[in-house]
């Protein structure tokens, strides 16, 4: 008999520690989603309401409707696709030369580009408030985009170089035989091959612009240019103890890299051994 | 950062050898010093914006921290050169001291829990069946990807005074004290907020990925440890630990250097609170500088900061470069 129930408890404590720390680690997601759906007396109750029953869409009106919300929406959206775009383009090129091309100097460039992507960004923002106010670009959309460009820059170079370098080699070569000169043979060969490494690769860098706030924080004072973190970490000060719209807002801020994460997650996997193995 | 299995460019290299000339027409050799230029060429652009929008923000950086530069000269617009002033009354400061030593000690016991917690995790993943496995999977994708400012939103109302679950919870539990308890009013429970949000925010990546390491251990080394009559916890401390550490190695240092430069997570809970007590050396080095407008001063703990992370950085990339030396 006992030593049945403790068999039992040997083959059910991984499952039950699973079930635990899934609701250790989904709580907080799932309580920002409830507390913004609930009414605000259900939020502000003695007891906490775990399953919110009467659904209300106020908080988000709250959120919406607070100011710039639309402007800033399109700050942030603006500032991030920019950013990934350039830094894709250039980091191509150069994750090309990377994997393809054997030329002196290439190991010190690797080697370059993985220090810069530790660089840390958090603790030069006095530097860079000093650069771009004798600029004059304070509370521009420019300075953010160049520097959330460069920011992300060595992860998208060196994410690419091991893409391109999994496309078979023969794949290109035989273009060329073909007739194709080697700039053709990259658009029309690697390039579609190429597409859900650019995808997955896209997204960090979509995620990490999206999220920058140190630097926004110390050059875009003016409210019309700031993006959503900034708007979203004084939205509590602003609204008071209004938690309904607090969570509101932060739903509404974190709503597409969710959505982004767990579709492309899969696709980035699966994209990366397609490429891999295909050819 | 991502664990990528790449291939290490196959074939021998196709070098168009400038210098090989002699041979061939004068077109011939043009095209084949385009040829050693190319790859300088693509690489220009990189080089460039990496150079003009990270080396010169590092290198204003260093010259900053000699000026003499408050609110003074910086609407005057003038330069005041003042040696290693700054340094000098940085580094004899207790105050930056006790930052220094407040901040060790912040990252090593975060990067522990991390580390330690998140291989235990990532170990379970391994033994779960594949429908529980899924369930966990998908609760550290949702936590993994919640962005950082959403996630300090969310932990202030959960750890909030009033109506918070977290009071409520433990006022339930008979701990009636607790049942107002405000977490931003002393320097310890303002840190245990931020380090519960930083530990729950940074184990999915160890665990994910430490799980994704053990699926590439050969099953015939556990056989073989079987055969040598090896238990569960012998297997694990002569197979898996062994081939799993240098992605140890390489996580920890990875995890010391986020959790060193933790800005965002430190400054939205409780913008270093209460009387600077939670200030670690980035949150130190804004506030003197932007917030109390000493920028020289803040450039100058900033390049100390700068200095500690270069160190650590140079750490993680010699055991991460070992790892990938074949590959170069």
């Amino acid at each position: 008999m006992k030593r049945s129930a403790s068999s039992t408890f040997r083959r059910a404590w991984p499952n039950v520690t699973a079930v635990i720390l899934f609701i250790g680690f989904v709580f907080p997601v799932y309580w920002m989603f409830a507390t913004a759906l609930k009414p605000t007396g259900d939020i502000i109750s003695e007891n906490p309401v775990w399953f919110p029953t009467d659904i209300t869409f106020e908080h988000f009106r709250t959120a919406f409707g607070a100011d710039n919300f639309w402007t800033l929406v399109r700050n942030s959206v603006t500032v991030t696709v920019l950013a990934v775009v350039f830094s894709l383009v250039i980091g191509l090129a150069a994750a090309f030369a990377l994997a393809r091309m054997r030329f002196r100097g290439r190991r010190g460039f690797i080697i370059g580009f993985m220090l810069a992507q530790m660089a840390p960004w958090e603790v030069m923002v006095i530097a860079i408030y000093m650069i771009v106010r004798d600029a004059s670009m304070l509370n521009s959309l420019v300075p953010l985009t160049l520097f959330y460009m460069v920011m992300i820059l060595p992860f998208t170079l060196l994410t690419l170089r091991g893409f391109v370098a999994a496309v078979p080699r023969e794949l290109e070569e035989s273009a060329m035989v073909d007739g194709c000169t080697r700039m053709q043979a990259f658009r029309r060969v690697i390039l579609p091959l190429l597409a859900p490494g650019l995808m997955s690769t896209s997204m960090f860098g979509f995620i990490t612009a999206w999220n920058e706030f140190p630097m926004v924080l110390v050059l875009n004072k003016s409210p019309e240019a700031q993006t959503l973190p900034l708007w979203l970490s004084s939205f509590q000060t602003a609204f008071g103890d209004d938690w309904g719209a607090t969570m509101a807002a932060s739903s509404l801020f974190a709503i597409p890299i969710l959505i982004l994460f767990v579709f492309l997650q899969r696709r980035a996997v699966s994209g990366l051994t397609d490429g891999a193995v295909k050819g | 950062m991502t664990v990528q299995t790449e291939r290490p460019p196959s074939g021998p290299a196709e070098v168009l050898k400038a210098d090989g000339g002699g041979s061939g027409g004068p077109r011939k050799q043009a095209r084949a010093r385009a040829g050693t230029l190319a790859p300088y060429l693509l690489l220009l652009p990189a080089v460039a914006a990496t150079v003009l929008l990270l080396g010169w923000p590092l290198l204003k950086d260093g010259l900053l921290s000699f000026q003499n530069l408050n609110m003074g000269q910086l609407i005057q617009h003038v330069t005041e050169w003042n040696g290693f002033d700054n340094y000098q009354e940085v580094l004899t400061s207790s105050d930056f001291w006790r930052v220094t030593g407040r901040s060790i000690v912040f990252t090593l016991v975060n990067a522990v829990l991390i580390m330690v917690i998140g291989t235990l995790v990532g170990l379970l993943l391994a033994r779960l069946g594949k429908r529980m496995r899924v369930l966990l999977l998908v609760g550290l994708v949702l936590a993994w990807a919640m962005p950082v400012v959403a996630a300090t939103t969310v932990y202030q109302w959960l750890f909030a005074e009033r109506f918070g679950v977290v009071n409520w919870v433990l006022d339930k539990l008979g701990w009636h004290s607790m049942a107002d308890y405000s977490w931003t009013g002393s320097q310890m429970s303002t840190f245990f907020v931020v380090t519960v949000l930083i530990v729950w925010m940074s184990i999915p990546f160890v665990a994910i990925n430490l799980y994704a390491a053990t699926t590439t251990i050969p099953k015939e080394l556990y056989e073989a440890a079987s055969l040598d009559g090896a238990g569960p916890w012998k297997s694990f401390l002569s197979v898996t630990l062994p081939y799993l550490r240098p992605f140890l190695y390489a996580t920890t240092f990875l995890e010391i250097i986020w959790v060193f430069k933790a800005f965002v997570q430190v400054f939205t809970i409780n913008g270093g609170g209460p009387d600077r007590l939670t200030e670690i050396l980035p949150v130190y080095a804004y506030i003197e500088g932007v917030g109390n407008q000493h920028f020289g001063m803040g450039a100058a703990i900033a390049v100390l900061t700068i200095l500690i992370l270069l160190v650590l950085t140079a750490y993680y990339l010699r055991i991460v470069l070992k790892q990938e030396e074949d590959e170069l």
